[in-house]
């Protein structure tokens, strides 16, 4: 190794500066990454609070939890396959 | 954390990694020896520092999490762990770049250094698949504890390791027999060091805040349509459940239920 670093002086600028512009390059570049796979969840959970909020205004309207809204469909759908529609959870008394 | 203090956080990196970039590059002078290269070292050196401090802080973490069983802990480990990975592939590749330009080739197997920071990568690696690998919330939080703690208390051990492997071929930054850096290199170094350590620590702000809001989505999902509204889960390497004081008090998750699909 010392003599690999022995045969390998400072390099002049114009051949280092590729070098130093990719290492922080590859830095920024995998901090935005990061950044980009988080704004994609946000984005899916910003979706999803939509529609709890579309929910919450047919509640609302309907007078009646979403819930209840939900429920002929799962049990239709257990009745197809011959199966006991399973407990659900009920956020009222 | 609060979002005027992940606000705070987030401006004071962004104002920390400005700073210490351009006093890199118009302020701290080239070496010597290795000329306009050696300002790879102000990046590279801090990351690979910042990287193994948060995997010892990491099997701190997990260590609470076993003495108090409060899961928040082992969210916290669990975190830190995986943005040290991605602060880990940020140290091997800039240091393989520096490893090109100034040795000619992006990888040296004989180099300790190196090969101890390659080794310490793996190590980690293999977190998020056993975690991934046990379904059991309680358990995959118990035994992912148990293997922090025992990786991080390799790192300090392998560094120290290294340190008295000879011969001394990578380059040490900080006071050696020969002298250490000059003033101005110095505070420039400890000010990136700093912008890296603040970058670190709003990542794992950002990604713990990420979670626990994903969780009471979930919460709230289950309590407003219903659980069988909801999807199950399904098998996931990352915490799940109440995972801290700001997570709702909602109906506990979907039991003995196979996992139809995987999430990460």
């Amino acid at each position: 190794m010392s003599a690999l670093l022995a045969a390998a002086p400072a390099l002049p600028l114009h051949e280092a500066g590729k070098y130093v512009a990719g290492a922080y390059v590859v830095l920024v570049a995998i901090v935005l990454v990061y950044v980009a796979i988080m704004a994609t969840r946000l984005r899916r959970m910003q979706r999803q609070l939509g529609e709890l909020n579309a929910a919450l205004e047919l509640r609302e309207k309907a007078g009646r939890s979403p819930a209840d809204h939900a429920r002929p469909e799962v049990e239709s759908r257990h009745q197809d396959t011959g199966q006991d529609a399973p407990r659900r959870y009920s956020p009222g008394p | 954390m609060s979002g005027t203090r992940l606000r705070a956080l987030s401006l004071a990196t962004f104002a920390a990694l400005t700073t210490a970039f351009a006093l890199v590059f118009f302020y701290a002078p080239n070496d010597a020896d290795q000329g306009f290269i050696q300002k790879i070292f102000y990046v590279h050196v801090p990351v690979a520092i910042v990287t193994l401090v948060a995997y010892v802080a990491a099997a701190v973490l997990a260590a609470i999490h076993l003495r108090t069983r409060d899961r928040a802990w082992d969210l916290r480990s669990y975190v830190v762990i995986h943005i040290a990975l991605i602060f880990n592939i940020m140290g091997l590749l800039t240091g393989a770049i520096w490893a090109k330009a100034s040795w000619g080739h992006w990888w040296v197997w004989d180099e300790p250094t190196l090969v101890s920071f390659l080794i310490v990568f793996l190590l980690f690696a293999t977190y998020q698949p056993l975690r991934f690998s046990i379904e059991d919330p309680e358990r995959q939080a118990r035994y992912a504890s148990v293997f922090a703690i025992m990786a991080g208390a390799f790192v300090p051990l392998n560094f120290m390791a290294v340190r008295l492997a000879q011969p001394f071929v990578h380059p040490r930054v900080f006071a050696t027999s020969s002298g250490g850096l000059p003033g101005s290199m110095a505070f420039v170094f400890v000010l990136s060091l700093i912008a890296i350590a603040l970058l670190f620590a709003t990542l794992v702000a950002y990604e713990i805040g990420a979670k626990r809001a994903r969780w009471q989505l979930r919460t709230l999902q289950r309590r407003l349509l219903g659980a069988d509204a909801v999807a199950p889960a399904g098998r996931s390497a990352a915490p799940s459940g109440a995972v801290g004081p700001d997570a709702l008090d909602g109906p506990p998750a979907v039991p003995s239920r196979r996992p139809q699909g995987a999430t990460s």
